[in-house]
């Protein structure tokens, strides 16, 4: 069983990057996983459609707070065309873990707090459980 | 299926040598010179805990969520469905009268267990919320005006709230709630000072709470509710599995519980209710079996219990929570909660032993089988996570009660309930995972 709970991962829990709030952000987004609680909330300031500056606040499982504070170093410097463009795939990819299907949605939603900052609430899928809803 | 108590015994004798994952654990808390608490029913009557997960023994301490169903509650609902199911209350023809007789013994049965007056007074429904929303709607609806107050507790399962809340906007009424103390327990001088001040036209409580695993002071709570003219209905979704119930001893008016916590299957449930006040209630959902004669302009209702079960019911499901019925019967449900109780004494004792533990509620002699409990700073959700890896399923969350986690001021907690087939040697387990997540989060 591929270990969620790697020393990277863990750090970015314990010490998280980005951690914080921005004065007068361009863009804010915040949401909660109903299941657990988990809280993100996200700052942005954009200039020249890239994203200058991003910190992010929340409580949860490390899970959620360690991808957030991934998720906000791997942003830093991003056109707003590549946030729109990323997907739940990339921030598995990102993790670097098997995350199991009770999981998926603490993982996830940074992401999903970051697209509601930029674009209004996705409308894509959120884990391999939507896609067993899916009647098409 | 265990016939007298020295079956049990024999059967406790041999499931350790038996099974890989009793003797492997036996031998590890043996190491330990720890005291043993055996389970109180054959492991070996639960298929399922011969599973392993993730390469691991199975040890499953969630069932104050849904509990683990014995090869007698399986076999009873297999054989009935291969031998004698048909629709009830339908057919002049021989399978359907004995499914229906099957199906109304398995209700005289259940009623029995929790000594009902007659099995008229026990309907069957799919589980302890459909039971409390029955009231809320029917009961309701002809009894509360505008103004009028309905008293619940902070520690209820919203399933002991939202109902309530819902029957109160539709009518006008108003809910108000009985505080829970530091200790976890019901704040006896606050709820007399409520039922004084509001006079509720009912008091909803539960038996158990499922968060906490505090055990109510319910023959006070009913008598005090009483006494200002408020009727009682407890929710006993975690009592009926776990202590023994008589409702006419407890002397409430309406007794709500679920078949899928008390080794039944899920999807069936029962109200118990005293007949006076069913019969004066208006019929629940509309549909067949439950109407004497219908009309183009209208219908008559049928006799108790039959007028609040519209539709063909969970047939099959009733006949496993016989069978369960049997089985607990067996047991005994003195020893149930004996069992629960040493074993709940056992793991706060272990539990504690663990820097960094937060345990929540009462003392082992006020509470049933359920600790709640927190570890440092790790997040419930990570510890249930970290614990399955080692086999051990707990609930993480809040529980479906989160007016008591906003009391308690904690978002969420990890939760180990014990049953009939727990073993002190799971609680080892459960105490050498928590150990090791420590471990990993370098607590």
């Amino acid at each position: 069983m591929d270990d969620i709970y790697r020393q990277y991962i863990l750090d970015h829990f314990r010490e998280p990057h980005n951690h914080g709030t921005l004065e007068h952000p361009t863009l804010h987004a915040s949401d909660t996983n109903p299941l657990c609680g988990d809280r993100i909330e996200l700052d942005l300031n954009v200039s020249d459609d890239r994203v200058s500056e991003v910190r992010f606040s929340g409580r949860g499982c490390a899970i959620s707070q360690a991808t957030a504070s991934m998720l906000t170093e791997r942003i830093e410097g991003a056109t707003l065309e590549e946030l729109r463009a990323l997907t739940p795939a990339d921030i598995f990819e990102m993790l670097g873990v098997e995350v199991g299907p009770a999981r998926q949605r603490c993982a996830l939603l940074s992401l999903r707090v970051l697209h509601q900052g930029i674009q209004g609430p996705y409308t894509g899928r959120w884990s391999d459980d939507d896609e067993d809803d899916a009647i098409e | 299926m265990l016939d007298a108590t020295e079956a049990t015994h024999a059967a406790q004798v041999t499931d350790t040598s038996d099974t890989a994952a009793t003797t492997a654990r036996s031998d590890r808390a043996d190491d330990a010179s720890a005291p043993t608490i055996a389970s109180l029913a054959p492991r070996a009557d639960f298929p399922i805990l011969a599973r392993e997960i993730n390469g691991k023994p199975l040890a499953f301490l969630d069932s104050a969520a849904s509990a683990q169903k014995p090869a007698a509650v399986l076999d009873a609902m297999n054989h009935f469905a291969r031998t004698s199911y048909a629709n009830i209350h339908r057919g002049a023809y021989t399978l359907s009268e004995e499914a229906t007789r099957a199906y109304e013994r398995a209700r005289k049965n259940v009623a029995k267990f929790i000594n009902a007056r007659s099995a008229r007074e026990l309907i069957f429904t799919r589980n302890t919320t459909e039971s409390i929303n029955l009231v809320a709607r029917t009961w309701a609806e002809a009894n509360l005006r505008p103004g009028d107050a309905l008293l619940l507790t902070e520690m209820e399962h919203h399933s002991n709230i939202v109902p309530w809340q819902l029957a109160a906007q539709r009518v006008g009424a108003e809910v108000f709630y009985t505080p829970v103390t530091d200790e976890g327990e019901l704040d006896l001088a606050a709820y007399e000072a409520l039922l004084e001040r509001h006079t509720p036209k009912l008091v909803a409580v539960t038996q158990m709470s499922n968060v906490l695993g505090t055990l109510t002071p319910l023959p006070e709570l009913i008598a005090k509710a009483h006494a200002v003219g408020a009727l009682v209905l407890v929710d006993g979704a975690q009592g009926a599995p776990h202590l023994p119930v008589d409702v006419r001893a407890l002397d409430c008016d309406f007794y709500a519980f679920s078949g899928h916590k008390m080794l039944g299957p899920s999807g069936i449930g029962a109200l118990w209710g005293r007949a006076e006040l069913l019969e004066a209630m208006p019929p629940f959902m509309g549909g067949g079996d439950m109407i004497r004669e219908v009309t183009l302009a209208g219908a008559t209702w049928n006799d108790l219990p039959w007028k609040f079960e519209a539709g063909t019911p969970a047939i099959v499901e009733a006949v496993g929570l016989g069978a369960a019925v049997d089985y607990l019967r067996q047991l005994g449900m003195e020893r149930v909660h004996a069992h629960e109780q040493a074993l709940t004494t056992y793991a706060l004792e272990r539990l504690r032993a663990i820097p960094g533990l937060t345990i929540y509620g009462p003392p082992a002699e006020r509470r049933g089988g359920v600790i709640s409990f927190t570890l440092g700073d790790i997040h419930a959700h990570d510890l249930a996570t970290l614990l399955d890896r080692e086999g051990v399923a707990v609930r993480a969350g809040h529980h479906c009660a989160q007016p008591l986690m906003e009391r308690l001021q904690v978002a969420a907690t990890a939760r180990a309930s014990f049953y009939v087939y727990t073993t002190s040697a799971e609680v080892d387990t459960l105490a050498e995972a928590l150990e090791r997540a420590r471990a990993i989060f370098a607590l």
